[in-house]
């Protein structure tokens, strides 16, 4: 039995698992914030009921989405805003571009958003000559690096303090205010760094592009939760306000709210409250304000009964601190935005299964359950990636010998026959066997047991049960 | 007490010991232990991997072999877990494509799975012991394994168990919730952060000491004892039955 062709996160992962400062990255980082999520959690004795009023608002929403989005649409505009559909990455970016052309500039600045780099805006928004510029910190610091981010949370998990000091004095002057020549990699000389060459940016930029971590249906209200405050200039300094906002992310009311407010910083950054939550309504005095809502294939997993849950995610990256896959493979080897658990359920399901890495995303696990106990909104991750493991496209080779291993475990006598062969062939087994296949993979880097001369079964049948 | 056995494939064939250690511990304790032949897996390889087709087809074989037992005991965490947790899901089909056929199935979920209890569940729920007489004067480190913990909450069952073996120095293990890495066909499908995985749970076994590494499932430990021996660490790996089963008589 061999499984033919190593999909591609498991190569990912290959090479990710050898780069030494890349394990001492995440494991320092993941574990620092696994810790301090699991001690504010603790603090609360209703943590539990908090968790399941997530879920169920949640659900209650994504059951009537329609009702809320519709009555979204209707308080944003009632408040000066315009609202715009966009069924996919690509009317997105298209109505977007429209609108930053509009305006007449070609330079936006952004506030850290997954679903913009979900469909790929910047890239969109470049091919028409419109720059766009990260102001999250992180953000900066993987646009300047010519990078992908690693983690949903902090995007430049997989970079060190040297390492981005080196990014800061060689790229920044190509963006804007240069880095001084004299920059130590001490994380407050890098902060301050970034805070000068930023707030010029927020000073003469004129259009900004957001996300939202929630969107209130009663009142038409967007929500940021930051750490910063560069999100906050972000929205407030701009003449105009373009925000990109999956369809999920709606609740009904400001009461609903309350719960998230407790679950995500606690879940994400380990803290009772986050610096910065800044909320609008509709255009404010001086500015004008579109709010872009995002299917991008969310209807389609809505449509899964399994699946539909990952929808609850709101972004908070505990799954991610708590994976043991994702602190040894790093956030790259999903080819994600999502990257770790949640990704490994969202990814699939938003874009399909049909090219290798999608398709090996299902089973960048081991089903550990880390995941789901820490999920603020008990989306069952493991569930998932079981449901999409049975839809995934399997190599032939495994398809083979899943269905010879299923034919000998559907009688006994098979099982027995095959026992006592193995049994027979024990002396024979390699101790590393030739590549590539499962039994290479294996001995590559552990011993085989080894194979006992009688199965259980037998020895019961001679001995009647240990009798004789 | 009449229990049935549930020896798991992964015992049959790979770890008879397992299976005879069960055997003789729960005679030690009173039970009349049967093992109905007929028994395979009960498709935890199949439906984790995405076979949920060959899984279904050895679930419903799994319960309609063990139908008309009392009790049902499991020598393995995940198995265990497969059983309580996804034969419940494999059961729920929506009323508009249930058939004869899928009904049959649920109500013989519905009636077997409560009856099937993992090893330690079984000793300190049902039997209601935690002192099983046992006697094994080693130093032991105990790996929860994910399934056990987070699947089955086995919570502190099996170190209860472990703590009232006469001469044994029970160990803690260092980070002992995290995964080993084994995950089934995770280890081979994605070998390199399998063995990154196992390599600092073997760390963490050396570290304590000890000279047996302990755990409720024999798959993680063959992983986990796939490194130890690779790398002589010198740590053997026991199950929990194992352990239990040993007396000053056997030693």
């Amino acid at each position: 039995m061999t499984f033919l062709g190593m999909p591609a996160f498991p190569a990912n992962a290959a090479a990710a698992v050898r780069d030494s400062q890349l394990r001492f990255n995440l494991r320092k980082a993941t574990h620092t914030i696994r810790e301090k999520r699991a001690s504010v959690v603790a603090e609360l004795p209703d943590w539990a009921r908090l968790r399941e009023a997530g879920k169920q608002i949640k659900d209650h929403t994504l059951r009537n989405l329609e009702r809320y989005l519709l009555q979204m649409e209707e308080a944003v505009t009632a408040a000066g805003g315009h609202v715009h559909w966009a069924a996919d990455a690509r009317e997105a970016n298209r109505i977007v571009t429209g609108l930053v052309r509009e305006t007449g500039e070609s330079d936006v600045v952004k506030v850290k958003s997954m679903a913009t780099q979900e469909i790929g805006l910047n890239e969109a928004l470049a091919e028409a000559g419109i720059t766009a510029y990260e102001t999250d910190l992180a953000e900066l610091i993987v646009q300047l690096g010519d990078d992908w981010p690693s983690h949903i949370l902090v995007p430049a998990i997989h970079r060190s303090r040297a390492e981005i000091r080196e990014i800061f004095l060689e790229k920044m002057a190509d963006w804007g205010r240069p880095a001084p020549e004299e920059l130590t990699d001490d994380p407050r000389a890098l902060a301050e760094a970034a805070r000068r060459h930023l707030r010029e940016r927020f000073l003469s930029t004129k259009v900004a592009i957001s996300g939202a971590n929630f969107m209130i249906a009663e009142t038409g209200t967007l929500v940021v939760l930051e750490s910063e405050g560069n999100g906050r200039m972000c929205l407030t300094l701009p003449k105009t306000l373009i925000s990109v906002v999956g369809i999920e992310k709606l609740l009904p009311t400001w009461r609903d709210l309350e719960v998230f407010l407790q679950l995500l910083p606690r879940s994400s950054t380990g803290e009772r409250m986050n610096p910065y939550t800044s909320t609008w309504t509709g255009a404010t005095e001086g500015q004008e304000f579109h709010l872009v809502l995002l299917d991008n294939g969310r209807t389609r997993v809505l449509a899964d009964e399994v699946g539909r849950q990952a929808l609850r995610c709101i972004r908070c990256s505990a799954c991610l601190n708590v994976c043991p896959v994702y602190e040894r493979a790093g956030g790259h080897a999903y080819g994600s935005v999502y990257p770790g658990p949640i990704g490994a359920i969202l990814t699939p399901q938003l874009r399909g299964m049909s090219s290798p890495l999608d398709a090996s995303l299902p089973y960048a696990s081991t089903l550990c359950g880390a995941c789901y106990d820490v999920c603020p909104v008990a989306i069952d991750i493991p569930e998932v990636l079981v449901h999409l493991r049975g839809r995934a496209p399997h190599p032939r080779a495994e398809r083979l010998g899943m269905r010879a291993a299923g034919w000998v475990f559907d009688r006994p006598e098979r099982l027995a026959r095959a026992e006592r062969l193995a049994g027979r062939l024990r002396r024979f087994v390699p101790r590393r066997a030739p590549g590539p296949g499962p039994l290479s993979a294996w001995t590559e880097t552990r011993d085989l047991p080894e194979i006992p001369a009688e199965s259980f079964r037998d020895w019961w049948t001679r001995t009647d049960g240990g009798t004789r | 007490m009449r229990v049935a056995l549930f020896v798991t494939c992964v015992n049959d064939a790979l770890f008879p010991g397992t299976g005879r250690a069960t055997v003789t511990l729960l005679r030690r304790l009173g039970c009349d232990v049967t093992f109905p032949t007929a028994q395979t897996c009960c498709g935890q390889m199949h439906l984790n991997t995405g076979y949920p087709e060959e899984g279904g087809r050895l679930a419903r074989h799994f319960t309609d072999v063990f139908a008309d037992c009392d009790a049902v005991v499991v020598p393995s965490g995940s198995c265990a877990a497969m059983i309580r947790e996804q034969y419940v899901r494999l059961a729920r089909v929506p009323a508009s494509t249930a058939s004869t056929a899928s009904t049959a199935f649920a109500e013989r979920v519905a009636e077997t799975v409560p009856r099937v209890h993992e090893l330690s569940e079984f000793l300190v729920d049902v039997l209601g012991v935690t002192d099983v007489g046992a006697y094994f004067p080693h130093r032991v480190t105990y790996h929860p394994t994910c399934h056990s913990l987070r699947g089955l909450r086995l919570g502190d069952r099996p170190v209860r168990l472990l703590e009232q073996v006469r001469g044994l120095d029970l160990v803690p293990l260092p980070a002992a919730d995290e995964c080993c890495g084994f995950g089934g066909t995770f280890a081979v499908k994605n070998p390199a952060v399998s063995a990154a995985m196992c390599a600092d749970k073997a760390r963490n076994v050396t570290a304590t000491g000890a000279e047996v590494l302990c755990a409720a499932d024999n798959s993680c430990l063959m992983h986990i004892g796939g490194a130890l021996g690779r790398q002589r660490t010198g740590v053997r790996t026991m199950h929990l039955a194992e352990i239990l089963a040993s007396t000053e008589a056997v030693r």
